[in-house]
């Protein structure tokens, strides 16, 4: 977790402080000190992420047991070490691609609204299929807490997570919440306020791919670093492409008014070949 | 019995299967790799809706229900 970041692209995303006109206008973040700190809370549906949300910030957001609750973007305040953060509760999705509308609305929050931390909420009791979120939002953001939630659902059902394993494995803070009773909420609270301020520094574990989609990335991710200028992971978008995702191009264009798409067609149909 | 492949909609049910292929494409191929079908993982067929379709699979620590369309297109090897 202490070693850096390996790229050393200039400016990276998550080293950027957000740019307040856009968390307003898109999504309708409203900072009202420069000192705040955004944060996101991404997950699977139905892991207790709005649990979590309304525990710190003391709101009285709807949840309930069924998915797709969380449509729009929910905020909320909460102060912890003498700092204000402003949580951002994003719908729940076992996916960032962009299937759904709710995919993408997380999606774009957390390559466009640069939080300046993200926290993943998991369900202890199916650790597998939540961490293919986890490892999405790793190829997206760096600054990444990861809170293991109904540990206490876990334990009834006789399963024991190894935090430490997870975290070393994961290569970003993990921690341990049962955020009905309000249990492991300070210390998710520390994690989150020491990466939002760089004094964890992450290393999250990043999948390797097949050598040839290895060797397709290559081939367009310096293109796409000149010209996303490392305000998006170009490692990231590149992927997207290849995946034949060309919402990521729209939102692009939208968010950060950089027409991608034109100057990178020819490149992505070659690639295709 | 474990050579065999089929579609996972035919797997009887309470029985077990690793997935060996998905037909799909495009964004339905997605989904199912993002509900956790990916090759190898292990699916258990557990119930039939009344009408035989959609069936409920568990999978990697939840049950799925899906409908034939896409289970048709999974291909699988019963364990």
């Amino acid at each position: 977790m202490s070693r850096p970041c390996q790229q050393g692209c200039s400016g990276c995303p998550s080293s950027q402080k957000e740019d307040p006109q856009v968390l307003q206008e898109k999504f309708a973040v409203k900072l009202t000190s420069p000192e705040q700190i955004v944060v996101a809370l991404a997950g699977n549906p139905n892991v207790g992420k709005s649990t979590v949300f309304n525990a710190l910030t003391g709101l009285n957001q709807h949840t309930g047991n069924w998915p797709g609750k969380t449509v729009t973007n929910a905020q909320g305040l909460t102060r912890h070490k003498n700092r204000e953060f402003i949580l951002v509760d994003l719908p729940g999705t076992y996916s960032l691609l962009a299937n759904s509308v709710d995919e993408q609305v997380a999606r774009d929050f957390l390559c466009f609204g640069n939080p300046q931390a993200t926290i993943v909420v998991v369900d202890a009791t199916c650790l597998e299929r939540n961490l293919n979120l986890v490892f999405q939002v790793l190829e997206i953001t760096s600054k990444v807490v990861v809170c293991v939630n109904l540990l206490d659902e876990a334990k009834r059902k006789g399963l024991e997570v190894n935090i430490k394993t997870l975290s070393q494995e994961l290569g970003v803070p993990v921690v341990p919440t049962v955020a009905r009773d309000g249990q492991g909420l300070k210390e998710l609270m520390n994690a989150v306020h020491d990466v939002a301020l760089g004094i964890i520094k992450t290393n999250p574990q990043k999948m390797t791919y097949d050598q040839d989609i290895e060797e397709a990335i290559q081939t367009i991710e310096p293109k796409l670093n000149n010209i996303l200028q490392g305000l998006l992971d170009s490692r990231w978008v590149a992927l997207r492409l290849l995946d034949g995702d060309h919402t990521i191009l729209q939102s692009i264009y939208e968010h950060l008014k950089v027409d991608a798409a034109h100057s990178l067609e020819r490149r992505v149909t070659y690639c295709h070949d | 019995m474990s050579n065999q492949i089929i579609p996972l909609h035919q797997l009887p049910l309470g029985s077990f299967a690793k997935v060996v292929e998905l037909k799909l494409e495009g964004l339905p191929r997605r989904r199912m790799l993002d509900l956790g079908l990916v090759a190898d993982s292990v699916v258990e067929a557990v119930r039939r809706s009344p009408a035989g379709d959609p069936i409920a699979y568990y999978i990697r620590g939840a049950l799925i229900a899906l409908r034939k369309e896409e289970s048709s297109q999974i291909l699988v090897s019963p364990i």
